[in-house]
């Protein structure tokens, strides 16, 4: 295999890791943006998505449409009743506790996971195969298609939705400043509801594409939240177009580290890269500079 | 005021000094001695979350940096223990000094999001660097703690010099606290501008107690290495930063009683949860959720007030915890 | 001894593209009252923020003592000499009133971080020192009863004479006042006035922001008026009075 191919090979595969990593940080994104918290239970949602989808196609056999549309569903559900539960009913509204509630909950997602469907690794089938396929003479599996496409679907509807619809826009008002969006009437609460219940559908979303390639156990989600979460930093904590950057961006030097480097570190990369983003330029590739200096 | 406060921790440390004459099992000896470092790691990080104004989620890096240099160093390189125990002090707090400089100057919660990266990258590198660290299997062998001939050999003869050094940060720590920079410090977590504006530096003081702080969990870490004589990655894992962070909330940030109650509380905790067994993840899930829901200020707080008493938190003649931020 | 304390040389400062401050020029002796006039938005506030490092002129100068001050750090600025209040009090509401003026020390104590750590006799001495002075300082401004009361459980008069009093703590020789009268009743307001006045016999130079024309009328010096950031008048209270272009800023036409 020719160098050139090779360094294709490792783009193909770093943009399918890429991808997920990309609707993981949406997802940070969107939490953020609406409250000023970090979701540490956003890898649980991924987790999670990967999990509902195996019970539902797997275990119990529903039709993979449906089985996909009831994971979503239920995350969702699940990210809903997070807000709606222990966020909204904190007694301190404080950001540091909002976060470590969210720790909270993801230790209990964790443990809750670990209690139904055990500690063993689980694995979905593709959705259409594991016959690789050949582009330009580079092996790419059918379910890198799938995951690219279903993450282009996502990306286009959510932009859809917050340039055109006017809830899309009464969101981008509160995170632009929730006190005018208070002012200006909209219902900032249900903004905040929306936007856990949207990340836990993200989450999910993201599980479900990457479950047949990694498989999944009740103990991903740390790690793959902590990397969502440093490609929304990478890219530009709070922006949309800066998360799928960041998260594309971090898949594919991932891949590259991994393939032409070492592979044992590869994890690590992740986070040498959150480190000199913050040591260089805090507000990412994409983010808008405003740290004045006081 | 803070004669008080000493008299207090006079009476803890005799009532600790006194347990092992009551207790047979060397188990809870262990858990006990185990309790002790993470007192010293807490007491750091309230200083640091409490008057600093600052998360850390990397504090298990620090911790395990302490461990791994003081067992790398005595048993594969024959390094004596003691100074090494210093020297792994003085690698951790330059470490922390090159974190906290970058990240320090900026608004925002930039240094939780430096220290939960470093947390994973030196993780990792515990994990793969074999050769030296022994892997994801760990590194065993280390030699025990000894003093002019007397070697600590048993959970019984530890349990004493480990708490008496953790009654000693303890000490120090309100000493501190007590102190002109002690006072700058508190001024500096409620109103920094003010703070700044009345001559203090609080860049240069925040740094100071980030690396403080990464000092004594090094201490801490290497205390545990020569205790255990065996560590393994796992015990260094972002988990545990979350762990020691959750000791200082729920004991309540800033309050130095609060913190020595909510790290014996949860050092105790997950060793009543192994009953459970399968459950205990998501008990102690559970339990962290509902301390936070509705003690914010901590679970001590919440328990002093109940039984009437005054002010004995380690914050200038106040109990409340001191609010990290106003929210959004 | 012509020296003057502070200058202003051609300051600058934008926000975005909005200018908050205009090529500001302007001189203060020692030993006076200026105060700093203006309809809201005029930029004072920002003047006083940028005087204390809070902010950084975008150019021009300011020199304390013919020393440029500019690059300066807020904690640099306020240890050679330059003490603030706030429009709304800045106090430490977790301490009593006693430590908030205990703070207010700091620059002119010494005890480091091993000192307190380590309790040594030293320090032990030191915070006896600076906790007698600081009732001193208390009882000067009427304040010493309500030494041990939190801080946030004063008046609003009391809230300023303390946020004032934790400035006098460090020996500042430049006292920089924002609208430490806002809120205040008459009774109030003319405490506050002799309170200042006292200040200037005790050695102190005072720029005073207020909108209390009464106020600042009776006891300054100087005014210096501002509009839009920049300077439209200068001189003593009975010229501004008369000035048509300061009429005509406060009455809009």
């Amino acid at each position: 295999m020719t160098f050139g191919l090779q360094l294709f090979q490792f783009l193909l595969s770093g943009l399918t890791t890429g991808s997920t990593y990309a609707l993981i940080a949406i997802g940070f994104s969107l939490i953020h943006n609406a409250t000023g918290i970090v979701n540490f239970a956003q890898g649980e949602f991924v987790m999670l998505g990967g999990m509902f989808m195996i019970t539902y196609y797997s275990s119990l056999k529903l039709p993979m449409v449906l089985a996909f549309f009831l994971t979503l569903f239920s995350v969702s559900l699940i990210g809903l009743l997070l807000e709606r539960g222990p966020i909204r009913q904190a007694r301190s509204k404080e950001i540091l506790i909002l976060v470590m509630i969210t720790v909270g909950a993801s230790i209990s997602i964790k443990g809750l996971s670990m209690v139904l469907w055990g500690k063993n690794a689980m694995t979905l089938s593709s959705f259409s195969g594991d016959a690789p396929l050949l582009l330009w003479g580079a092996a790419i599996m059918p379910q890198s298609i799938w995951i690219f496409a279903i993450t282009l679907m996502v990306v286009v509807g959510l932009h859809y939705f917050f340039q055109g619809t006017m809830t899309g826009k009464a969101m981008r008002a509160v995170a632009a400043s929730r006190r005018t969006a208070v002012l200006t009437g909209i219902p900032v609460d249900r903004m905040i509801l929306l936007s856990f219940t949207l990340s836990g559908a993200l989450g999910a979303a993201a599980g479900i594409i990457l479950t047949p390639i990694t498989t999944t156990s009740y103990d991903v989600g740390v790690m793959l939240g902590l990397k969502g979460f440093s490609a929304a930093i990478l890219g530009g904590y709070g922006s949309m177009p800066g998360a799928v950057l960041g998260g594309l961006l971090l898949g594919v030097l991932e891949s590259l580290a991994a393939g032409l480097v070492s592979s044992e570190y590869k994890d690590a990369l992740a986070f040498l890269i959150l480190l000199a983003v913050l040591f260089f330029k805090p507000t990412g590739i994409l983010g808008r500079g405003r740290l004045r200096r006081v | 005021m803070g004669k008080k406060n000493k008299i207090y921790l006079l009476i803890f440390a005799a009532i600790i000094f006194a347990l092992p004459a009551f207790l047979r099992n060397n188990y809870h000896l262990m858990v006990l001695n185990v309790a002790a470092l993470n007192i010293l790691v807490v007491v750091g990080l309230n200083l640091l979350m409490g008057y600093a104004g600052q998360i850390s989620l990397g504090h298990a890096a620090f911790f395990g940096l302490g461990a791994y240099i003081s067992a790398v160093l005595t048993t594969t390189y024959g390094f004596p223990i003691w100074p090494t125990i210093l020297l792994a002090m003085v690698i951790t707090g330059m470490v922390a000094f090159a974190i906290g400089i970058p990240t320090l100057k900026l608004e925002g919660h930039y240094l939780v999001m430096a220290t939960l990266g470093f947390n994973v990258i030196v993780y990792i590198v515990m994990i793969q660097l074999e050769p030296v660290t022994g892997g994801p299997s760990g590194f065993s062998g280390i030699p025990r703690l000894q003093a002019a001939g007397f070697v600590f050999d048993s959970d019984r003869k530890i349990y004493f010099l480990l708490w008496a050094v953790s009654i000693g940060s303890l000490l120090l720590s309100l000493n501190l606290i007590h102190s002109r920079v002690g006072r700058a410090m508190a001024a500096l977590s409620q109103n920094e501008i003010a703070a700044r504006c009345a001559g203090i530096d609080t860049e240069r003081y925040k740094v100071k107690i980030f690396v403080l702080s990464a000092v004594l969990a090094s201490l801490a870490g290497s205390l545990y290495a020569h205790y255990l004589t065996f560590i393994s990655p796992g015990t260094f894992s972002f988990f545990y930063s979350l762990q020691v962070v959750t000791m200082v909330l729920v004991g309540g940030m800033g309050s130095l009683w609060g913190s020595l109650f909510g790290a014996l509380l949860l050092t105790l905790l997950p060793e009543a949860l192994h009953a459970v067994k399968e459950y205990n993840v998501l008990l102690y899930g559970l339990i962290l959720m509902v301390a936070l829901v509705f003690f914010p200020h901590g679970l001590f707080p919440g328990i002093a007030a109940v039984l009437g008493r005054g002010k004995i938190s380690g914050s200038p003649d106040s109990e409340k915890p001191l609010a990290l931020n106003k929210g959004t | 001894m012509n020296q003057k304390i502070l200058e202003a040389k051609n300051i600058t400062l934008r926000f975005g593209g909005l200018e908050a401050l205009n090529g500001l020029s302007f001189s203060i002796d020692p030993h006076r009252i200026v105060s700093i006039i203006g309809p809201n938005g005029a930029g004072k506030t920002t003047l006083l923020n940028a005087i204390t490092g809070v902010y950084c002129p975008d150019s021009g100068e300011f020199l304390y003592r013919e020393r440029q001050i500019s690059r300066l750090k807020p904690h640099q600025i306020a240890a050679l000499g330059i003490h603030r209040t706030f429009q709304q009090s800045q106090l430490f509401s977790r301490m009593t009133v006693l430590e908030n003026v205990m703070v207010g020390m700091h620059p002119v104590t010494h005890s480091g971080f091993w000192k307190g750590v380590l309790h040594l006799p030293g320090e032990r001495k030191e915070e006896k020192e600076t906790r007698q002075n600081a009732k001193n300082l208390l009882d000067f401004f009427g304040l010493l009863p309500k030494a041990g009361r939190m801080a946030d459980q004063i008046s609003i008069a009391d809230q300023r004479r303390l946020e004032i009093a934790r400035a006098m703590a460090g020996n500042p020789e430049l006292m920089l006042l924002d609208e430490p009268v806002a809120g205040l009743n008459i009774r109030e307001t003319e405490a506050m006035g002799d309170l200042i006045l006292r200040l200037k016999e005790k050695g102190q130079t005072i720029i005073l922001v207020e909108h209390n024309m009464h106020l600042v009328m009776g006891i300054s010096d100087r005014l210096i008026v501002l509009h839009h950031g920049s300077k439209i008048g200068e001189g003593r209270p009975e010229e501004i009075q008369k000035d048509p272009q300061v009429v005509e800023a406060y009455l809009g036409r």
